[in-house]
């Protein structure tokens, strides 16, 4: 039975979060629609309309780069799911104690330093004069200087390093709560390792894959820096396009407008990830 | 061949750990179609012998033949032994018939027919139409036969049980005990049976191994075992028992005289003890071997009476004992038979006791 007295305790316990949700997301984002439905008709003069949306699919640059940053962003999401996975399995599974905790420190040690130093760390290694370009002609494997920099494999390598770690950190929670007695008695019952990986550790490990995967996913659809740093002129990244609209154009419309489409194309591709993987959003977050 | 090899046999196996010896040169062999356990206290190495067998550890030094053939260097996936583990370990992502039929996917088996040996399986260990179901659906009872059917639909040569019962309340494992003697009995499979219950043991097997220390201490029939015991660590170990340590006086034939720490004289029958005069010695005595009297009328001529008073009345229906506190010595633990004038024994009450010679065993006192 709830008492008076616990209701208002469950409210006020609430309220912090109620708020965060209204002040800081809700508000924002009604404010943003708002903005991204007013069409400039003349200087100072706006009329309601979806103009802005349309504008966005008559020119090919906006959804093509659209287009571009969510196959890449999954790409990238793919990627980071292949060397996490076993990197995860690695440390939950094969070690224990001491070793455990430190490879553990070993992923998150590069968070310790901000995002614009170590992209420009991948940007002295990567480079025409950098490392690996020097390390190769070195090793007589190339004559002239390589330019690794500033194309899509760059953007690749600097999206999945960035976010490794949020790949890492859930897939290392759920393994760790798979009993190896589980995977023993696979063995036992006539299973080779793939049959194993497939049958039961990968349903088992299916809540904390989709949530690393939703959070990677979503950290590389709304990186800024990596794709401008590392990628090259034609290498266009959707949030710089709307940083662009925002700063450099001061078309806010058009901006909010880009905003809400981003907006739209996550949520979208999260859900269609959830329905495919048969895993619901709860589930997902509350086991991993 | 006239004598078939048996489904299972160790030839001095040893296991150690770093500098920890936790399987000590076992060996013994397990006939088809029996029911073989391994008794012990928790840690004495019974898992790390049954992992062994399994094949999730390879033994330092030995052999393990399985119908005759060496399972040296064979993996676990590749031998005819199945195991039960004791958490059983049902995989929780798939339903009961996916479990079950988990064993005959990897082996190739089409479809159909994986789906008709799983509803016999599961039929014959008495869950039918179960195939369904969601593991967390099941109770303790029923996820332990299916553990079982899982293992059974590959008609394993030696089925491998991990205390499979301990997780199980004291009223289902009673039943348990029952239904897996009469389950190995229907299907006809050696079944390995590890267990720190000596009851379990008792009831269920063909033959049981008492384990200490990661050696086997004595392998034989139950009412062997539990009747004459090889060392005094079984005699302890299995049943009851109350436990008298005392100096041998005297050796008269079969008949050895003994003192008791407290003093008093003990007559024990002994043909082969092995011990001499004045050595330190254990005296067993099952508590049941011990006879009650309340008064000294007609005890005459009778050997080991003592008179004592009752210090305790543990009442347990027809496990009843008292615990008798002779003029000295530590109190022991006697039977205590539901009849006529034994019911009204209350702490206090002058009570005889006696026993023949031949129903106490003795041993030398360890490092005597
Ligand atoms: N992998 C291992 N490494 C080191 N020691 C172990 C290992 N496995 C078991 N042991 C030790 O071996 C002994 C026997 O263990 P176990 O076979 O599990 O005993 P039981 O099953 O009889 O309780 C224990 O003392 C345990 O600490
Ligand atoms: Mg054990």
């Amino acid at each position: 039975m709830t008492t008076d007295g616990s209701k208002l305790g469950f409210y006020l316990l609430l309220a912090p979060i109620l708020l965060w949700l209204v002040v800081l997301i809700i508000l924002p984002h009604l404010g943003l629609f708002w903005v991204s439905i007013s069409e400039k008709i003349g200087p100072r003069e706006f009329q309601t309309g979806f103009g802005n949306y349309v504008t966005f699919f008559e020119e090919p640059l906006y959804w093509r780069t659209f287009a571009r940053t969510a196959i890449m962003s999954i790409l990238a999401t793919a990627l980071t799911l292949i060397f996490g996975f076993p990197i995860a399995y690695y440390i939950a599974k094969l070690t224990r104690g001491r070793t455990k905790t430190t490879l553990f420190l070993m992923c998150m040690i590069p968070f310790w330093v901000s995002e614009l130093v170590r992209t420009f760390g991948w940007m002295i290694l990567l480079r025409e004069t950098g490392v690996f370009s020097n390390l190769l002609q070195y090793l007589g494997l190339v004559s002239g200087p390589v330019e690794f920099l500033y194309n899509d494999a760059a953007i690749m390598v600097g999206l999945v390093y960035t976010s490794i770690l949020f790949m890492v950190v859930p897939l290392v929670t759920t393994l760790d709560s798979l009993d190896d007695s589980l995977i023993e008695a696979g063995y036992d019952l006539g299973g080779n390792s793939l049959s194993i990986l497939r049958e039961i550790v990968i349903p088992h490990a299916m809540p904390g894959i989709v949530s690393g995967c939703i959070v990677v996913f979503m950290l590389s659809l709304g990186n800024y820096l990596t794709p401008i740093l590392l990628g090259g002129k034609d290498s266009l990244w959707f949030t710089g396009m709307i940083y662009t609209q925002f700063i450099t154009r001061f078309n806010w419309e058009l901006g909010s407008a880009l905003g809400f489409l981003l907006l739209a194309l996550s949520s979208g591709v999260v859900f269609l990830g959830l329905k495919l993987s048969r895993q619901s959003l709860a589930d997902t977050m509350g086991r991993a | 061949m006239a004598n078939p090899a048996p489904d299972l046999q160790c030839l001095d196996l040893t296991k150690d750990f770093d500098d920890f010896r936790a399987v000590d040169h076992v060996s013994f062999e397990v006939p088809q179609g029996s029911f073989f356990s391994i008794l012990g206290p928790s840690g004495c190495g019974k898992t790390t012998l049954l992992r062994m067998i399994a094949g999730f550890q390879s033994p330092s030094s030995g052999d393990l033949l399985i119908k005759g053939a060496s399972m040296i260097g064979v993996p676990p996936n590749k031998r005819p032994v199945s195991m039960v583990f004791q958490h059983l370990a049902l995989f929780p992502t798939m339903n009961i018939g996916d479990n079950v039929g988990f064993g005959l996917r990897q082996r190739g088996v089409a479809r159909a027919e994986i789906a008709r040996r799983v509803d016999e399986i599961l039929a014959r260990v008495g869950l039918p139409g179960v195939a369904g179901r969601r593991v967390d659906q099941l109770s303790g009872g029923q996820k332990q036969r299916v553990a079982i059917a899982r293992c059974m639909v590959l008609e394993p040569d030696v089925l491998l049980l991990d205390e499979p019962l301990g997780a199980l309340d004291l009223k289902l494992r009673e039943h348990m005990k029952v239904e897996l003697k009469s389950l190995q009995a229907a299907f006809n499979t050696t079944f390995v049976y590890i267990t720190h219950d000596q009851s379990e043991a008792l009831v269920m097997s063909d033959n049981i191994a008492v384990m200490n220390r990661g050696r086997f201490e004595q392998i034989g029939p139950p009412q062997e075992v539990y009747h004459s015991p090889d060392t005094a660590f079984v005699a302890g170990f299995v049943g009851e028992a109350n436990r008298i340590d005392a100096r041998l006086v005297s050796v008269n034939g079969p008949v050895l005289t003994l003192e008791s720490e407290s003093g008093a004289a003990l007559s024990v029958e002994a043909a082969q003890s092995g011990l001499s005069a004045g050595q330190r010695a254990q005296v067993f005595l099952r508590p049941e071997a011990i006879e009650l009297t309340t008064s000294a009328e007609g005890l005459e001529g009778r050997e080991n009476v003592t008179k004592g008073t009752v210090a305790s009345v543990l009442f347990n229906g027809a496990n009843s004992s008292v615990t008798v506190q002779h003029a000295s010595g530590t109190p022991i633990s006697v039977a205590l038979p539901q009849t006529g004038d034994m019911a009204k024994l209350r702490p206090g009450s002058t009570v005889y006791t006696s026993w023949h010679p031949g129903r106490a065993r003795v041993y030398p006192a360890p490092g005597a």
